[in-house]
């Protein structure tokens, strides 16, 4: 069973091939073979899993389904689960058990999703390896001594190996789409404020998005169905209808205009990365679409941009960490001053305490001119770059990573080079566009992904291309032989 | 702008951080690192250029000035790491 798509599956339990129950077993049972290996979950939820699926059996024999019903789905420990820890891969939170669900997760199961457990990340978000978590490093299932990227990680992992058919994850810079990338599975950052951001632990506010993570464009098209929409509880969710994610697959996709971005290949690329990009942008022009080459001059300074912006809005979002009202607290403070700084530092890693240091300076008086009002000026000039490429082309593409998954600790003494890991995904956050990431190839046996990039709201169009690619090609079917696949 | 372990201490008293002397040195250069990265942010032209906050540009909506969340403070109160008689309990702050 875990070798099919979310799509195959939602099919065979309407055909009464196999029930919910059946199913989520099946998964359990991965889960526990595997994953001591892969490290992707921080908590299996079991018992409510089997409750659940229970509910999704009776609910099928009934003909009341909705969308997800009974379908196995692993969230992002960044997201609020009533009565189950959330951790977000912190030790500050490592006994926090929510006392409300987030919307993402609560839409979700209101259309019958099961859920799996709650999948390992970096700490807060924050890392592109996975290596920050307060849980161990997650690996990746097609090396095992190698990184599955982050923030989504265990997400992106549990996916990569088929312990969850179907996750959930969130893109500050590429959280989504880089774990993707390095994973061979297929992740969508939804336009900003097209997911509710309620009851996700929020690292930069402006930034932040749910979307999902699949087997294919058409499990993320489902997915994105039952997560999308207004929600009052958020006030950046946009108030704007739902459009018909599944519908927009069945359009024709001949005549589209790709724009290549000239930035996304520059001359110090991987040959072979951009080699794997360059073939999957061949399919479609056989498909039908056109390919003109485009401009985005400001983009090369989005990593520059985004390391004032995120760790700025990140120090003031921790700031609510203080060991008083929820998360660690420190033993014997001697006064508040002392349960603030020792709470704080004991329940922070490093990654996190640089970059809320990184962002106090920035935004501490004197600099708050020549760091945090410039990035947001050049923020104004990459969004302004994008909107000039849309008016002369429908999707921009190109490599989703510059490199393929790296080794376990290769990176981890250097925050900088790790923060190039993000040099594709970042411009996209700070301009708030759609973009998914899809599998289109391989380089010596590890993943590769290709970006594809979307107007304002038009995740059913680049949803549509990724789906077009992956009707002509197998590259999202291919498995890696840990979890004794191939 | 070179940070130095004085500057590191100034900061992370701001962040409500603590940091020991031995971490200083190392830690002051990584965060050289990261700013010297960012200083990039310098070459761009950026006169009226008005900083940007929102991509869609939307402005914050505002509701009626109703009750809309139910009173949940015994389960904030259940997970809080001290609480007593209804409130968090933090060091005394008055003598």
């Amino acid at each position: 069973m875990h070798t099919k798509t979310l799509t195959e599956l939602k099919a065979g339990l309407a055909n009464g091939d196999f029930s919910s129950r059946e199913l989520t077993e099946h998964f359990l049972a991965r889960i526990k073979q595997f994953d001591g290996e892969l490290n992707s979950f921080v908590t299996v939820t079991e018992q409510q899993a089997l409750a659940q699926a229970d509910a999704a059996d009776q609910a099928i024999a009934a003909g009341q389904t909705g969308l997800l019903t009974g379908l196995p789905i692993a969230h992002k420990d960044i997201f609020c689960t009533e009565g189950v820890r959330t951790s977000c891969g912190s030790k500050m939170l490592d006994s926090f058990i929510a006392p409300y669900t987030a919307t993402v997760v609560n839409k979700m199961a209101s259309e019958g999703a099961v859920m799996l457990g709650k999948t390992n990340m970096d700490e807060f978000a924050m890392g592109s390896s996975n290596e920050t978590s307060y849980y161990g490093p997650v690996k990746n299932p097609w090396d095992l001594e190698r990184v599955p990227g982050g923030s989504s990680g265990g997400a992106a992992a549990c996916l990569g190996a088929r312990l969850a058919p179907a996750a959930t994850g969130t893109d500050t810079g590429g959280s989504i789409r880089q774990p993707a990338a390095l994973n061979n599975i297929t992740g969508l950052k939804p336009t900003y404020g097209r997911v509710s951001r309620w009851g996700m632990i929020a690292f930069a506010s402006s930034l932040d998005q749910a979307g999902p993570m699949g087997q294919s464009a058409e499990d993320c098209a489902l997915m994105l169905q039952a997560m999308a929409g207004h929600d009052h509880r958020d006030s950046t969710s946009l108030n704007q209808k739902v459009d018909d994610y599944l519908g927009a697959l069945k359009e024709d996709i001949s005549g589209l205009t790709i724009g290549i971005p000239e930035e996304f290949f520059p001359d110090t690329l991987d040959g072979a990365i951009a080699d794997n990009s360059r073939a999957a942008i061949r399919e479609l022009e056989k498909l039908g679409a056109k390919v003109v080459s485009v401009s985005l001059p400001s983009i090369k300074l989005s990593v520059p941009a985004y390391y004032v912006i995120a760790p700025a809005e990140a120090s003031s979002n921790l700031s609510r960490f203080d060991g008083v009202r929820f998360g660690h607290r420190c033993d014997d403070p001697k006064d508040l001053e002392d349960l603030y700084k020792r709470s704080r530092s004991e329940g922070f890693g490093d990654e996190v305490k640089r970059r809320i240091l990184v962002g106090t300076y920035a935004l501490s008086a004197g600099y708050y001119d020549a760091y945090y009002r410039r990035a947001q000026q050049v923020r104004r000039l990459i969004r302004d770059d994008f909107a000039r490429a849309f008016e002369k082309v429908d999707v921009l593409m190109g490599p989703t990573a510059p490199e393929t998954a790296f080794k376990l600790g290769a990176k981890k003494d250097d925050p900088v080079s790790m923060y190039m890991a993000d040099v594709f995904t970042i411009g996209v956050n700070l301009a708030g566009l759609p973009a998914l990431s899809m599998p289109t190839g391989f380089i010596n046996g590890l993943p590769t992904g290709t970006q594809v990039i979307g107007n304002y709201f038009r995740e059913g169009q680049i949803l549509n291309v990724a789906h077009k690619y992956q009707q002509v090609t197998d590259w999202h079917r291919q498995l890696p032989t840990f979890g004794g696949e191939q | 702008m070179a940070i130095d372990s004085k500057v590191v201490a100034q900061v992370a008293h701001l962040a409500r951080l603590k940091v020991d002397q031995a971490d200083s040195d190392a830690l002051s250069s990584r965060l050289n690192d990261i700013l010297a990265m960012v200083d990039q942010l310098q070459q761009a032209d950026v006169a009226d250029v008005a900083p940007m906050a929102h991509p869609l540009d939307v402005t914050q909506p505002l509701r009626d000035d109703e009750v809309s969340e139910p009173n949940i403070r015994d389960k904030a109160l259940e997970i809080a790491p001290a609480a007593e008689d209804g409130c968090f309990l933090v060091p005394r702050v008055i003598e």
